[in-house]
């Protein structure tokens, strides 16, 4: 184990922990804000990397298809928040979570219709190719840095949103009293349809840097969305404050596990603790904070 | 005749068609009842603590596969009777209900769904690391168990010795509501603060029924290893976990006998539909969607007031109002 592969690993967690903020974030606000638990969230992740797969063989540009997959992945945002979204705000979870999944099967099932069930390799764009040296003798991937600086910057953008604009402004009163926000005479249906598309685009936007790194698949969503709720389980459900702290928390713990607890115990039993690690950390924290680091509200 | 006659009618009526009619109808539709008695037993296990718990677990498939993977686990080492493994495999997933429930059982409403989750979701990455036991692809069992001198090998043997299981069950369960306990039970799905100030503190109780229910679904689980022959991760996935709660709420929520109707129409829903195409989930997706949004009540629901009965107790209220809405603390006797 040198301090290298150390560096470089510590690097892919907090990576991954940006990519699970990015989908962790949009969960938390759509909760925070509308009272709605979204499993389809996954989906939006997974239609962000078949939109761009998508429009890159229609357009042969990546700077054409980005955009393109963005807007792609934010219109289907819009029409699900109309027709389905919209009649959940008056229900209970168990209304929101059963409808939520039926759109994640039927969201899984139609990407299989239109693309197969094979899983569909994306190229790293030609630009971002090579590698970068972070420390003398140890390379590190040119994307993986690009896409981190994106997370950053799109977080840092999030943050401008929420804590400087008027947006922002009625973000943050409908999540402390949309009674109110509704009674001051703000257009909240319009509020919660921005909300919502935007958190699809951010699930989008992991999910169209995260292509090229993983493989474009049917349910490649589900697996990022379960670690995503236990983000937000971690940081506390409706604080984007938790998800950051949460997010990076298991991403960079979910990594170092992967290369530490092989080295420290050779046994059969590796690989499973391993792949328990991030869940046991979500126990430990809720052995000692029933509502995770930073609750936002109770319950 | 009376509303509780015509009930007891309508459910003596759909055994005796469970009775009567799968062998008569051939193998391949006593399998098919097989499967749907088995789920059937997993989705009245998420009745319980759906509809008379207010609890929304969305992990029991977790349950269902500890079941299903010590049962097989135990078959594969020999040990092939019923009244041996069967029990084990009852008792492991009630242990495995009873470390998921201390934990998840803290927490309440909206993160309560996403701890039963994660947890599942835990149990399913454990099974696929088992290398040994066949890693993602999951292992054989190489026969069915035997009941005492009852061997199962034969379908219709084995069907009926399920259907009796799923009535017992169903009788168990039955009892558990009506008990004292349940009454607790479904005061604290109603109000729990109110159940609280009388004197019953929740959380045992809500652990109790956890791990009641944790049981069965590892009971079906274990019916699951012995009708299939197979057990592999994804009797853990968290679709499945989904699967199960559709199947309560398509059937009708707290009934006992809704989540086995359920079952069967969901399992008739892909059998036919799987007929005309392999994406047939396009349409279930769907369904869904436009069960909750649409329509009020589940099959046995309606059924039940096809017949003239009113449900008093139709769908299950459950406690998201008080975990999410400030409004719960309202002072004692203020109305809401």
């Amino acid at each position: 184990m040198t301090l290298a592969l150390l560096v470089e690993q510590l690097f892919n967690g907090v990576q991954f922990g940006l990519m699970l903020f990015l989908m962790a974030v949009g969960v938390t606000l759509v909760f925070g804000i509308m009272r709605v638990i979204n499993l389809a969230h996954g989906s939006l992740f997974m239609l962000g990397g078949y939109f761009l797969m998508a429009a890159l063989a229609w357009t042969q540009s990546y700077a054409l298809a980005i955009p393109l997959a963005f807007v792609g992945a934010a219109a289907v945002a819009v029409v699900l928040e109309i027709i389905v979204l919209r009649p959940l705000y008056r229900r209970g979870p168990l209304d929101q979570v059963l409808a939520t999944f039926g759109l994640t099967l039927f969201f899984n099932e139609a990407v299989t219709v239109i693309w197969g069930r094979e899983p569909i390799p994306l190229s790293i764009p030609p630009l971002l190719t090579g590698s970068v040296e972070i420390m003398p003798g140890s390379a590190y991937p040119l994307y993986r840095l690009v896409i981190t600086a994106v997370a950053i910057v799109a977080g840092l953008l999030l943050y401008l949103l929420i804590t400087r604009t008027r947006i922002g402004a009625l973000i943050r009163a409908g999540s402390d009293n949309r009674e109110i926000v509704a009674a001051l005479g703000i257009n909240i249906n319009l509020l919660y349809t921005l909300i919502f598309a935007l958190s699809a685009m951010l699930a989008a936007l992991a999910g169209i840097m995260m292509g090229p790194l993983l493989s474009v698949e049917p349910g490649a969503g589900d697996p990022i969305l379960i670690l995503a709720l236990v983000v937000v389980v971690i940081g506390g459900i409706g604080s984007v404050r938790g998800a950051l702290v949460g997010a990076l928390m298991v991403g960079i713990f979910d990594t170092l596990s992967r290369v530490l607890i092989p080295l420290a115990i050779q046994t059969n039993a590796t690989s499973a603790l391993v792949g328990m690690a991030v869940y046991v950390l979500m126990a430990v924290v809720l052995l000692f904070s029933r509502t995770g680091l930073f609750a936002a509200h109770r319950g | 005749m009376t509303l509780p006659a015509r009930r007891g009618a309508l459910l003596v009526v759909l055994l005796a068609l469970a009775i009567a009619l799968p062998p008569y109808f051939g193998i391949y539709y006593v399998r098919f009842a097989t499967q749907i008695a088995i789920y059937g037993m997993a989705a009245l296990s998420v009745d319980l603590l759906l509809g008379y718990s207010g609890l929304i677990t969305f992990g029991q498939a977790a349950l269902f596969g500890v079941g299903a993977y010590a049962a097989g686990m135990l078959t594969v080492y020999g040990v092939t009777e019923a009244f041996v493994v069967w029990p084990c495999a009852i008792l492991v997933s009630m242990l495995a209900a009873g470390a998921i429930g201390a934990l998840s059982l803290r927490t309440r409403g909206f993160q309560f769904i996403m701890v039963t989750l994660a947890f599942a979701q835990m149990a399913y990455y454990f099974a696929q690391s088992l290398r040994n036991w066949g890693g993602d692809d999951g292992f054989t069992v190489p026969q069915r168990d035997h009941l005492g001198p009852l061997a199962l090998t034969d379908h219709t043997t084995f069907y009926y010795v399920v259907l009796a299981l799923l009535v017992l069950v169903a009788l168990f369960a039955h009892r558990i509501v009506r008990s004292q306990f349940g009454r607790v039970i479904r005061g604290i799905r109603d109000n729990e603060r109110r159940v609280a100030a009388i004197g019953f503190p929740p959380y045992p109780y809500k652990l109790v029924i956890f791990v009641i229910a944790g049981g069965i679904a590892g009971l079906a689980g274990a019916l699951m290893a012995n009708h299939a022959k197979f057990v592999s991760p994804a009797t853990m996935s968290w679709q499945l976990s989904g699967e199960l709660l559709a199947m309560v709420i398509l059937g009708s929520a707290n009934s006992l006998i809704g989540p086995v109707i359920g079952a069967a129409f969901f399992l008739a829903f892909r059998d036919v539909l799987s007929d005309y195409t392999e994406h047939w989930m396009l349409f279930f997706g769907p369904l869904l969607v436009a069960r909750v949004l649409l329509v009020k009540d589940g099959i046995w629901g309606m059924l039940l007031r096809g017949v003239g009965i009113e449900e008093a107790n139709g769908s299950p209220k459950l406690d998201y109002d008080q975990s999410a809405d400030p409004i719960a603390d309202a002072e004692p006797g203020a109305s809401r």
